[in-house]
């Protein structure tokens, strides 16, 4: 029974984390149509700046809620402008091109991400993993059993990621469905060109949602850093795709299913590793994934949208 | 059979099936080069092995172009077709060891077998992919992508997790047949089925499915059909390819059969021009010369070692950067889906249409 508890915090400690990546990988997918390959990997930038910035605090700073913030700050906020970039340069060119092309960018822009960052010339870091810092002092906030070796264990961090998740959701769903920039996102996302008409500011909407995301990215990364505790620059590669497999069973482009998508992939992954076999984990996840496509081709929440001729 | 119909349809399609590759006359042709380059090479480990790299991926660049350049669905798993193939022609070559055929040479024998044992694993990668082609009845797009990408995880992990396919470990003591003549055989296959199935009346109605499926599903393309057929012959092609690879590299193992393998062979059709089997094979001959001829380069001017490992490291983000601009300057790839014979400048006579 502890050990049922047990997995089903992990699992949810860990399916948050999905769910905030899948957030970012929803919103650009909503707004452009376009599956951002790269978001895991803007995700893996992320954690790299706050590394470095956590590594210039020292060590003092680095427990403090000030020094948490600025880190947070910092990669998040360097990572909207990597967005900004990304999207200006790579993207828009292509937004009348077919779907395919800036699918095929993104993976491009992926693969120069994640193993340009392997390379160990200059400032770049290195193939290696490297320890993040404690940035937030670990502490069991619930525990059964035997304090020092208890059964179940709710660590700080776990409670932290689920009230972040948990607050940006409901922070997304007001953005996207009671402000005005959300009805002009919808709009977009419903006919870019038509909305173009109606005196949108279509590119700005774009780049916005862009950064948003890439800023939630880094969040997220940061978080995932924490519960990792270590970081490489090919994490991006592998968590963006578990992070997307989650917007997609959710019903990709739809903020409440990322989230939904993201509980019930880290519950599923948790409970393999748990009670089955830990090697299969990234093959469940996928495995998981078809069933979900084959019995509901838009994903769980999604529709599928009739095909305009 | 069909016959070679001449209709341009305007947009550099190919028009009928090139005389060169009608009939058994290529074989006739194909095969004694093919012995001569074997027996030409004896004696250079590697250029054998640099010529039947680049054979296996040209017949991984050709056969993934079937599904992502003349249907226009984007698969991204081509890896895990290489690796059902490779793997089981794998397992099958280390059973026959022993066997031989009592009245043929043994030089003979063995490239019979191995020819079985790439059938093996050509026939259940073309499982697979019906397997896989199966969903793309009613997934589309990007839908598709992600899903080929997860089947070819999920056989990387399946494998992975298999005693009988060595695990972590891969397979080694896999008889090293294989050979140029024989890799460039299978090349040779691959691209007569590619140009004929693009001539064919099969291969019109795989292009109407990738200009636009619901216009060619209107005009009575039995689109789902088709789609799955078109995974099928790739897949196989890929199964084959895998065992060929298996047959010339000392060790085989999960390693080699990633999601990385996979785009590798996505940036070959991606930078040839989707839909084009030369451009296909130019990408393919170049990516793979590329990198070679760098740390060759590299090594003769007498750089250090740790220089000519940095060229396999830059590889990858070069490939990444590749894939970027070469979609913002020319995103239908360097030929289009034209083949190289259609962009000849103008003073090297051409092939009259129809022929």
């Amino acid at each position: 029974m502890s050990q049922l508890l047990q997995h089903l915090i992990n699992g949810i400690a860990a399916g948050t984390i999905y769910a905030l990546v899948a957030l970012g990988y929803t919103m650009v997918y909503g707004v452009l149509k376009l599956i951002n390959f790269a978001h895991g990997d803007v995700m893996m930038v992320g954690v790299y700046m706050g590394y470095s910035t956590a590594f210039m605090l020292g060590r003092q700073a680095q427990g403090t809620l000030w020094g948490v913030l600025l880190i947070f700050l910092v990669a998040m906020g360097g990572c909207a402008l990597m967005g900004f970039l990304i999207e200006r340069f790579a993207y828009r060119p292509l937004r009348e091109k077919p779907r395919l092309t800036a699918l095929i960018t993104a993976i491009g822009i992926s693969f120069t991400l994640s193993y340009g960052f392997q390379l160990d010339i200059g400032f770049l870091p290195g193939a290696a993993p490297r320890a993040f810092p404690q940035i937030i002092k670990p502490a069991m906030w619930f525990t059964v059993g035997d304090p020092e070796f208890p059964d179940v264990v709710l660590w700080n961090w776990q409670v932290i990621s689920l009230l972040l998740a948990v607050g940006l959701m409901a922070g997304l769903q007001y953005l996207v469905y009671r402000t005005r920039f959300g009805r002009a996102m919808r709009a977009v996302s419903f006919d870019h060109r038509v909305a173009a008409l109606m005196g949108i500011p279509t590119d700005r909407v774009i780049s916005l949602t862009f950064m948003i995301g890439s800023a939630l990215a880094a969040g997220a990364g940061l978080l995932y850093a924490i519960k990792d505790t270590s970081v490489s620059p090919l994490m991006g590669l592998y968590v963006g795709l578990k992070a997307f497999v989650a917007a997609v069973i959710g019903g990709i482009g739809n903020v409440p299913g990322a989230m939904v998508g993201g509980l019930l992939l880290g519950l599923v992954e948790e409970f393999v590793v748990g009670y089955a076999a830990s090697t299969w984990r990234d093959a469940v996840a996928f495995g998981f994934l078809i069933l979900v496509l084959l019995v509901r081709p838009g994903g769980l929440f999604g529709r599928v949208a009739a095909e305009k001729v | 059979m069909h016959t070679a119909a001449a209709v341009s349809s305007g947009s550099g399609k190919p028009s009928g099936i090139p005389a060169p590759l009608r009939g058994i006359f290529p074989l006739l042709v194909a095969l004694p080069v093919l012995l001569l380059l074997e027996w030409l090479l004896s004696n250079s480990p590697f250029a054998t092995y640099l010529l039947s790299i680049m054979g296996v991926n040209i017949i991984l660049a050709v056969s993934l172009n079937i599904v992502n350049g003349m249907t226009g669905q984007f698969s991204i798993g081509h890896a895990g077709f290489m690796a059902v193939g490779a793997y089981l022609s794998g397992v099958t070559s280390l059973a026959l060891k022993d066997v031989a055929i009592s009245f043929l040479p043994v030089a003979a024998s063995d490239q019979v077998i191995l020819v079985v044992t790439l059938l093996a694993g050509g026939i259940a990668a073309a499982i697979c992919g019906f397997l896989v082609g199966l969903p793309s009845l009613r997934l589309r797009g990007d839908y598709l992508a992600i899903v080929t990408l997860g089947f070819g995880e999920i056989i990387r992990v399946a494998v992975q997790n298999t005693e009988a396919f060595g695990k972590a470990l891969g397979l080694s003591g896999i008889p090293q047949t294989s050979s140029v003549a024989m890799v460039g055989f299978w090349v040779f296959l691959v691209v007569l089925v590619a140009r004929r199935i693009a001539a064919s009346s099969h291969g019109r109605s795989l292009w109407a499915i990738r200009e636009d499926e619901v216009a060619a599903e209107a005009m009575g393309v039995n689109t789902t059909g088709y789609k799955v057929r078109a995974f099928v012959i790739s897949s196989f092609f890929a199964g084959v390819a895998g065992g060929l690879f298996a047959h010339f590299v000392p060790i085989i193992n999960p390693g080699s059969f990633t999601f990385v393998k996979s785009m590798e062979i996505v940036v070959m059709v991606v930078l040839g021009g989707l839909g084009s089997t030369t451009g296909a094979i130019v990408a393919a001959v170049f990516l793979t010369l590329l990198p070679e001829g760098l740390r060759s380069a590299f090594t003769a001017f007498g750089a250090e070692g740790s220089l000519a490992q940095k060229v396999d490291q830059i590889r990858m983000p070069v490939y990444g950067m590749l894939l970027v601009a070469l979609m913002l300057a020319r995103p239908q790839g360097l030929f289009g889906t034209r083949e190289i014979w259609e962009i000849l400048p103008r003073w090297i006579p051409r092939r009259r249409k129809g022929m």
